[in-house]
């Protein structure tokens, strides 16, 4: 039986198990593929506004209702997927690159590399982390490339340790000295003995992260430090839509901040199901 | 017969808790001048040969060296001291750092003890197998495959397990895998650390008959580390008693066992036990070994729990001495040669 | 004239376990019977997978909650311990049978100094007034041959070596003065000098006590030098159980002719050294056969197939086959 093949009839188990795995992870193709067809499906413009139609409430024409422009909410929160999605992708695709390989290369080589990333980590942890994202997005410019590099770097300490930690567990362990044995320098052992097992632990993390990196993005949108309107961005439709909750016309922040809640929601349940998946079933 | 590896005052010392950092060692030079740390004495003025086409033994308890010793002659580690001459060449020269791309990286293998954790918990049989051929060897595509399933069969493995885990494979079958991985590579010398030890006693019997089988057809020399006596004796030409970092005693397993000189090797013997046998009153060691940091040049490192003790042992450390074909490193050694 | 028959310390009859698990029910234990007499220390043998360990996690009632007793007793005295109430196995645990396990570090509690967790035990089990407890753990600890045992009872498990928890754990299964204990391979994994003196210490107390003890490993020769009988167990089966010297001269199940043959001690080189044919079954099948060692068996014959023939109560020497050795 090849890896792929046991992966994937571990996974139906895995599924099947657990149901609420199975939800979460028929939601998460949802998500994925609001965010790839999105624009191309929505009915409305989401950037076309139509002042005549602002603040309608939910109605047979507009799913969810208009805001204050007239835009189409509905068609805003689903074209919004694909960018909440891609900033929560990068964040963790750049933190995994960043302190997965800091730490794996801390926890082997230990001496100063493991110094260095430990005082770097340190200074992070220093700050309030959200203080932090602002700090750096305030500095560098409210653009989402800052936004994804600022929550990488929040992010970091926390990878690096999990990262450090594992690899310094299997660094005595009897495959790296029969690899020695076998003729790999330090290196190869470290990204094809090592790297190989730290990636499934610090995939579950990543899943969890996802969600974190949203709400990152979502709270820095709100305080005007994020996306720039008009961008059609779940953190900022909540913050322009709350001035409007006490007005009545809630579904300005409502829908926004469901998607907001549905995703990070599906996001953690995923990071639970990954989680049983790689860890003790994966081991026996 | 010709010797293969001549290991000559060999020592490995290890820092009490670790290397010290930069800031520790200024903090030393500040407050007294450069002291010596204490260390740890793994392994301490070890000579010995292993010949051609020979079975070497090495017993000894946990602590005493044996572990950090075979480590050391795989060149996985550095020696401290000594020298190792494999053939005409000596290996200590080379930093184990850079010996993983040396051309003779593949004369010296290892058999680990526990099979299930050598092998990377991601690789397949087969990838295990093929590792040390990449790399050592070069060896890729057809030809590459042709030598794993060679070398599986030479070693009793079924092809079919090669796309197995080590998850999905028996003890059995792992301890052939590591074997396999092993001897993949041809060396002339193999270093099998308690290859037996994690394995049931009807496995075990399979495995070493294997080993033996192996030996004669390849013409290699191993180096047998192991605690079980009675393995030892099955299979080894000589065996070398460690303790705390000595050697203590060596010559031909079965004349060791049989009739022991040294007073260690001698209670060891007695521990073991024996098919049918009653336990009777039995030499026993009484406390706990000595501290293997710093310790005293001019004691015996069995002081102390040696039922034959006296002051002489601790003015004095008994030189591994030569009575034939035995050597033993102890005071007494002529009270205890055969007389009939 | 009155016919006297000592009540043995511990009876097990016909127990019976299945583990469900993904891949099947795996019918660990079927049917094994034995029995230990009060004072007198057994040995259960057996190779991997032959539910020597499973026997007695299911007779001290801590069996993994995927497995499942669907018969059999465990009398200990006038108690059933498989069908008792968690109350009473926590009352008997400790007092009248107690367990020592393979790796002390795991059986230890890592946050708490050994002598308090000594005194624990006597102060559940042993009726001793807390006051007097830490006093006397510091002798369960002289006892056990752990030096300046004043020292050592404030110590944690890991500031002492390997053979040293090895003796805080007898410390504590012994504090409260059991008259069973099980020993589940207690010293494999240590030095074979460690492990003589450990086995001295317990069979010493054992005796002190008037202590029964069902000695669990997979060394026959070890087995062989502490213990009066042997229970030989392959694939969930108890296979022979005779006295130990008996056992060695003359065995008579096939099982035991060849794991006496594999053992190294036992030949004078390799070549005379024999493996066991085959390989365990699989517990999870349907259609184990009634005898499940025939399927590698030399001896077997048609006969073999038949129900495992029942074993006379008065024997002293048992065995489980229709062919055995003569």
């Amino acid at each position: 039986m090849t890896a792929l093949a046991a992966t994937a009839r571990h996974a139906r188990y895995v599924i099947a198990e657990n149901p609420v795995t199975g939800f979460a992870f028929a939601l998460f193709v949802l998500i994925v593929l609001a965010a790839v067809f999105g624009p191309h499906i929505v009915p409305y413009n989401p950037l076309s506004s139509d002042t005549a139609e602002a603040l309608q409430p939910p109605n047979m024409h507009h799913w969810f209702g208009t805001d204050q422009l007239g835009r189409d909410v509905f068609s805003r929160v689903i074209v919004a997927t694909r960018l909440d999605f891609f900033i929560a992708v990068a964040s963790v695709a750049l933190v995994f690159l960043m302190g997965g390989l800091a730490g794996v290369a801390a926890g082997f080589f230990g001496g100063w590399t493991d110094r260095i990333v430990g005082r770097i980590a340190d200074t992070i942890m220093a700050f309030p982390l959200f203080v932090l994202a602002m700090g750096i997005v305030a500095a560098l410019g409210n653009t989402v490339q800052n936004i994804v590099l600022a929550t990488a770097i929040v992010n970091f300490p926390l990878y690096a340790r999990i990262a450090r930690a594992e690899a310094n567990v299997r660094r005595e362990a009897g495959f790296v000295e029969a690899a020695r044995l076998s003729g790999n320098s330090d290196w190869r052992i470290l990204a094809f003995q090592i790297l190989p097992n730290v990636f499934p632990i610090l995939v579950v993390q990543m899943s969890l992260t996802m969600g974190y990196a949203i709400l990152n993005a979502a709270g820095l949108s709100f305080i005007g430090l994020g996306v720039r309107p008009p961008t059609p961005e779940w953190g900022i439709m909540v913050a322009e839509g709350s001035a409007f909750m006490v007005s009545g016309e809630w579904w300005n922040a409502f829908f926004p901040g469901a998607a907001l809640m549905v995703a990070v929601f599906c996001f953690n349940l995923l990071g639970d199901g990954l989680r049983d998946m790689v860890d003790p079933r994966r081991r026996t | 017969m010709t010797v293969l590896l001549d290991v000559a005052e060999f020592s490995k010392l290890f820092p009490v808790g670790g290397v010290p950092g930069p800031i520790a060692r200024l903090r030393r030079r500040f407050a007294g001048g450069p002291e010596k740390l204490p260390k740890v004495y793994a392994v301490d003025d070890v000579s010995f040969v292993i010949n051609e086409g020979e079975t070497v033994g090495l017993v000894g308890e946990s602590g005493c060296g044996k572990s950090t010793l075979v480590r050391a002659l795989t060149r996985l580690i550095d020696a401290s001291d000594g020298s190792v001459k494999f053939g005409p060449r000596e290996l200590s020269l080379t930093p184990s750092r850079d010996f993983a791309r040396d051309p003779d990286r593949a004369r010296i293998q290892m058999v680990f003890q526990d099979a299930g954790d050598s092998i990377n918990p991601r690789f397949t049989a087969f990838d295990a197998i093929a590792d040390p051929l990449r790399r050592l060897r070069k060896m890729r595509g057809k030809a590459l495959t042709q030598r794993v399933e060679v070398v599986a069969s030479q070693c009793g493995l079924p092809l079919q397990f090669l796309s197995r885990f080590p998850h999905q494979l028996s003890g059995g079958q792992r301890a052939r895998v590591g074997i396999a991985r092993a001897i993949a590579v041809e060396p002339d010398l193999l270093v099998l650390d308690e290859p037996t030890a994690a394995l049931d006693v009807s496995v075990q019997v399979v495995i070493l008959q294997l080993l033996q089988r192996l030996k004669h057809e390849f013409g290699m020399s191993y180096l047998f580390v192991s605690h079980d006596l009675s393995v030892v004796r099955l299979l080894c030409d000589r065996v070398l008693v460690m303790y705390l970092g000595k050697i203590v005693e060596a010559g031909p397993a079965a004349e060791v066992f049989a009739h022991p000189l040294h007073p260690y090797t001698q209670a060891l013997v007695a521990a073991v036990p024996r098919l049918g046998e009653n336990v009777t009153e039995r030499l026993r060691l009484t406390g706990e070994p000595m501290s293997p940091i710093d310790p005293d040049p001019k004691v015996c490192r069995f002081s102390g729990r040696c039922p034959r003790g006296t002051d002489a042992c601790k003015t004095a450390m008994p030189a591994l001495r030569r009575f034939g074909h035995r050597q033993v490193a102890c005071h007494f050694a002529e009270e205890f040669l055969v007389q009939p | 004239m009155a016919h006297m028959t000592a009540v043995p310390a511990l009876n097990v009859e016909g127990l019976t376990v299945e583990f469900r698990t993904r891949s099947g029910i795996v019918r660990a234990l079927d049917n094994v019977s034995f029995s230990v007499e009060k004072g007198e220390t057994i040995a259960l043998v057996g190779e991997s997978g032959s539910g020597k360990s499973v026997t007695a996690y299911a007779v001290m009632g801590i069996l993994d909650p995927a497995g499942r007793v669907t018969a059999g007793r465990a009398m200990l005295g006038g108690l059933d311990l498989l069908a008792a109430k968690p109350s009473q196995l926590a009352d008997v645990r400790g007092r009248e049978i107690a367990m020592i396990f393979q790796n002390p570090r795991t059986a230890l509690n890592p946050i708490r100094p050994v002598g308090r967790q000594i005194a624990d035990v006597l102060i559940r089990h042993g009726n001793v007034p807390r006051n007097e407890a830490p006093a006397q753990a510091i002798e369960m600890l002289r006892a056990v041959g752990i030096t300046d045992p004043v020292r050592r009872a404030k110590a944690y498990p890991f500031e002492m070596s390997g053979g040293m928890c090895q003796r805080v754990m007898i410390a504590i299964a012994l504090a409260a003065k059991p008259s069973l204990l099980i020993a589940d391979e207690p010293t494999t994994g240590l030095d074979v000098t460690t492990q003589a003196v450990i086995m001295d210490l317990v069979s010493d107390l054992a005796k002190d006590l008037g202590m029964a003890t069902i000695f669990i490993t997979h060394d026959l020769a070890l087995a062989g030098q502490r213990s009066a009988r042997i229970v030989v167990m392959h694939a969930g089966h108890v296979v022979e159980v005779a006295p130990t010297k008996e056992l060695f001269a003359h065995p008579r199940h096939p099982y035991t002719a060849e794991l006496i043959a594999a053992t190294p001690d036992a030949a004078a080189s390799l070549d005379q050294l024999a493996s066991i044919p085959g390989s365990l079954p699989d517990l999870r099948r349907v259609d184990l056969p009634n005898c499940r060692y025939s399927e590698r068996c030399p001896r077997k014959t048609d006969e073999c197939d038949r129900p495992l023939p029942r074993p006379d109560p008065g024997a002293t020497h048992i065995v489980a086959c229709w062919n055995p050795l003569p």
